[in-house]
Order: structure tokens, then sequence, then C-alpha cells
């Protein structure tokens, strides 16, 4: 057991959310390994971003739980070695910040109630902004980038937290093919540093490429594992089958 | 000038200036918290909300003191801000919605008691009427020191969390992930512009309140796109339409304060949306013409100034 919990980043147990009535997870178990490269795949509206929301605790669930490893430590040493990079339309890009306040965000955790950012988390924050290519943005206004600008930006914010496990809905979405490689080589620098790093991914092409490991999901996981083990036609179909067979009935 | 300067050495408009100076400071620097967090409605809603708690400290403590119904009016809107929370946490009722239901409860629930308060024999209600339009006028120096203890309460709050407040208007679930309690800070920053608001009660009234919480914030944002200067302007601007306002309302005659203070900051705001440089309407216009002549003559060459 205990050999277990050092293998293991994350292992959630029977899990079930739901927003209403009705699940839109369903008794998920899942066992994320250290150090790995995970992609999540799912059609529109398959959980994922819930499942999420879900491990990182932004949503209480209807029953089961997630646990990551030494998480017996006080709640804040455990979610600081916890990186996030949401959806990047689920804030409002108007407010009135720079980017680099925003990629500053990325430390509040590790400074914790009251303490302000310092010279060394200002530094980090631009080291993070030069990785992700918007070191010369660094003082412009958030409502002036483009969408692949603010999915950088995000990224930068949650390389700021310095984190162990990284969970990250949809970083390649509406960014070039440059910058996607780009941002594939930091993920797998992140990886080769021990971190894991959980990715939602829609682009099924790619995936045997970016990534070495993955959990296909609609409401329940149809399989979680390598790449070359559970990434095959049958699985794909029988997770994307639902989304098939409403196309067919709204026909 | 000699009647202006006169004004000025008057104890009373020294006293209502202040007042609304302090007024105009505290609820530009919450409702720019409102503003961003998409709450501007909830100086409405509390506004409303305020009014059962004032009657009700009227009628249990039969006392027509500004501590006293201020209290209540701090009880009810924070009973109506809680019940607007719970509301929104535990269903799917939106905020807007949420708030609209919980005011309109709680503004009939005022009038009932209003009316009962009316024929109870010889319970002269003036003093309670002064909270639904406002009566500047009857600030005391008393009520100057109770704003300006609030104020800087609410002050000394805002620069300690800052970074917190800031974190959690622009990215709530963010905030959680990295361990901040959101119930915490959404309630603390909720109560907050409650206190502002209830504050503000007594100088501009139910009615205006609304207006006094959004308007300054509104403005501020046009000027600017960094946080702490929005909120430093917010707070100027709001400040300083209070003190032109009750100078206003003292140099002509049967002009109320509150009125003549929301009016100023209107004013304000017509200017900022209007001309503000980067945000204003004139501006974007200035430049799309520009950009149009400039496209025209250098025939979109690709050197066109993108600005
Ligand atoms: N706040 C919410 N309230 C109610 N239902 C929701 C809410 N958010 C999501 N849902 C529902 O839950 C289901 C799963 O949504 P989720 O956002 O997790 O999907 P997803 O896999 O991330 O989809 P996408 O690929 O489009 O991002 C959907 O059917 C959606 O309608
Ligand atoms: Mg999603």
């Amino acid at each position: 057991m205990n050999n277990n919990a050092t293998s293991y980043a994350v292992e959630v147990e029977d899990l079930t959310v739901a927003y209403d009535m009705k699940p839109v997870l369903w008794d998920i178990d899942l066992k994320i390994p250290k150090g790995k490269l995970m992609a999540v795949v799912g059609p529109n509206g398959a959980g994922k971003t819930t499942l999420i929301k879900a491990m990182l605790g932004l949503l209480t669930p209807v029953s089961g739980a997630v646990h990551f490893t030494n998480e017996s430590e006080d709640l804040r040493a455990f979610k600081n070695r916890i990186g996030y990079v949401p959806q990047s339309g689920s804030v409002d890009w108007d407010f009135p910040a720079t980017v680099q306040d925003v990629v500053l965000m990325g430390c509040y955790g590790k400074l914790g109630w009251v303490k302000r950012p310092r010279k060394a988390d200002m530094a980090l924050a631009q080291q993070m902004l030069k990785k992700v290519g918007m070191l010369e943005y660094a003082t412009r206004q958030i409502s002036q980038l483009s969408g692949g600008q603010q999915q950088r930006v995000f990224l930068a914010r949650a390389l700021v937290q310095e984190a162990d496990v990284y969970f990250m809905d949809e970083p390649f979405k509406g960014v070039d093919a440059q910058t996607e490689k780009a941002i594939v080589l930091l993920l797998k620098e992140l990886k080769e540093n021990g971190k894991t790093v959980v990715v939602v991914h829609h682009d099924l092409q790619t995936v045997a490429d970016y990534f070495d490991w993955v959990t296909l999901i609609n409401l329940c996981v149809v399989a979680s594992g390598p790449v070359n083990e559970v990434f095959h036609e049958e699985n794909l179909k029988k997770t994307y089958r639902s989304t098939g067979g409403l196309l067919r009935s709204v026909v | 000038m000699t009647t202006f300067i006169a004004l000025l050495r008057d104890y009373t408009f020294q006293t209502v200036a202040l007042g609304s100076a302090l007024l105009g400071l505290i609820s530009g620097v919450m409702g720019s918290f409102a503003v961003l967090r998409k709450q501007s409605l909830l100086g409405d809603g509390v506004s409303h909300s305020a009014l059962p708690g004032v009657v009700m400290a009227f009628i249990l403590l039969g006392n027509k003191n500004t501590e006293i119904l201020l209290l209540g009016a701090l009880v009810s809107g924070l009973l109506a801000t809680f019940f607007i929370i719970s509301i929104v946490r535990n269903s799917r009722v939106k905020f807007d919605s949420a708030l609209a239901l919980v005011m309109s409860v709680f503004f009939g629930l005022g009038l009932v008691l209003l009316t009962y308060v009316q024929k109870i024999p010889n319970s002269n209600q003036a003093g309670l009427n002064r909270f639904i339009f406002g009566q500047a006028a009857t600030l005391l120096k008393r009520d100057i020191m109770l704003m300006a203890i609030c104020g800087s309460v609410l002050l000394a709050l805002i620069l300690l969390f800052w970074k917190e407040f800031k974190l959690f208007t622009f990215d709530s679930d963010f905030a959680q992930s990295l361990g901040f309690s959101t119930k915490k800070l959404n309630l603390m920053l909720s109560f907050m512009i409650v206190v502002a608001i209830i504050i503000g009660l007594q100088t501009v009234g139910v009615i205006l309140m609304s207006a006094m919480l959004i308007s300054p914030a509104v403005a501020a944002r046009q000027w600017t796109n960094k946080l702490w200067v929005m909120v430093l302007l917010s707070s100027i601007f709001g400040a300083a339409s209070g003190v032109v306002g009750t100078a206003a309302s003292s140099m002509v005659s049967k002009l109320p304060t509150g009125p003549a203070i929301v009016v100023c900051i209107s004013t304000i705001v017509m200017v900022s949306v209007l001309f503000a440089p980067g945000r204003g309407i004139l501006h974007r216009l200035y430049r799309r013409k520009r950009n149009k002549l400039l496209f025209k003559m250098e025939g979109g060459a690709p050197n066109v100034p993108s600005a």
C-alpha cells in the first residue's frame, strides 16, 4: 500500500459529480502515475473540465474522494504543489491588470495571506514569461491579448507556481502550430523534472506524439493507461460513441 | 467669491462636505470591487434591503439616533446579502435574479413596516424618511466620526488583503486552487461593500446610493488599466463630487445635497465615457477615422499603425 502511495501522484476513488440531478461524472476511478504526461481525451461535455475541477477541489463531489501523495501536510503546503491552467474563457479579460500582474498571481499561493510579491517573485515571473515567449508583452494590458496569448499567460502563471502536479484545461486551444510545439517542449521539460502533468486535449492526431499516458473519458472512464496500450480505435469509438448517437438522433 | 469663502468657513457646510467626501471616498473604493465583480446591482439591492432594518430598529428601540438606525440598516443589509450569496451558492438562480428577489421582499417588508409606524400615534416619522431620500443636512459631527472610523477600517482591510481581493476578483477558481478560502473572501468583500452602502444611506438615501457606488468606479475604469490607479481615481472622483455637490446645494436654494452629489458624479461619468483616452467613445471614433485615412493614403501598406 505504501508502495502505491509513492508511485501515484493522484488517486481518484469512486468520484461522482453532479451539477443538477444528473451526474456528469459517474463513479470515476483513476490513478495518475507520477512523472507522466497525461492527456484527458473525450468529446464536448464529457466532463473533462468537471473532472479537473473536482480533482482541484473546486467542486464538491456527490461521492468519492481525491488523494494526492503526501497530502497529510497542512492544506496550503499541499495546495502549493498543485498548478492549474483554467480554460482561458473562464475569466473576464477586461480586468484592469497587466500581463505581469496576472503571471505574478502564480506565486500568491506560496506567499500566503497578506504577504506581497518580492523582487525574486518578479524575476521568476519574468523568467516564465520568457519561457512562453511573452516577455515583450509583460507590461501590456490583458484586454489587448489574442486568445493564444491569453493561453500562454495562464501557462506562465502556472509555471510560476512551481508545482509538482499540473492540471491544464485545453492549453492548446487557439494556439498556432509553432507555439503548440514550444508548449509541448515545455510540458516535456516539466515531465523530465519529475512533474506530473494532466492536460485536457482535443486533437487526437497528436496524442501519441505529445503524451505518454492517456485517459479516455465520457461520463465514466473508458480507459486509462499508457498511450500505446489504450489509445486505439476500439476505445476511441467507445468514448465518442454517445456523441455519435446524439448527432444521429438529431438528424 | 466672498459668499464662497464665507461658505467654506461655515461650520455646517464643513461638516456636511466632510461627510459627503468621506462617503464618496469609501463608496469609490468599495464600488470599484463591486463593479469589477459584475455586482453593480448590489448597491441597489442592499440599500433597498436596509429599509426594514431601519424601521424595525425604530419600532423596537423607539429611538431615532443615527447609530441605532444605521445598525438596523446594517443588520438587514447583511442579512439580505447573506441570503443572496446562499441562494447563488445553493441553487442555479443567478446573482441578479437572486438579488432582485431578495431586494423586493425586503423593500416590501420595509414599506409595510413604515405604514405601520405611521399609524402609531404621535410618532413623527420624518427621521425615518431621511433614509429613503437622504438628508445630508442632518449629518452631525458624531455621524462623521462614525463614517471616518468605518471608512478607516474598510481602507485598512483593503490595503491588508489587496493581493487576495485582486486575485479573487479576477479569477476566483484560481484563488481557490491556491488554497485561499473563496468563501471567506466572498463574504468579507460583500460585507465590506454592504458597510460602505449603509454608511452612505443617511446622505444620499436608499434610491441614489447605488449610483454613488457604481459611478465613481465606472468613471475611473475609463482612465486607467491598473487596478490600484482605478481604485485611487474612483475614490478621488467620489470624494470630489461629494464636496462639489455639497457646495452646489448650499449655494443654490432648494437644491438637495444627495441628488446634487449624484448629478456631479454622473457628469464625471459622462465626461469619462466620452473623452477618456483609449476607452473613451470620442477617442475610439477619432482612432477609427484616422486609421481609415491612413489606410486610404498609404494604400494599406503593411505598416499601417494598429493602435
Ligand atoms: N456550471 C454548470 N452547471 C450545470 N451543468 C454544467 C456546468 N458546467 C458543465 N455542466 C455540464 O456538465 C457536463 C460536463 O461539462 P464539462 O465542462 O466538464 O465538459 P468538457 O468535457 O470540459 O467539455 P468541453 O470539451 O466542451 O470543454 C456538460 O454536459 C455540461 O452541460
Ligand atoms: Mg472543458
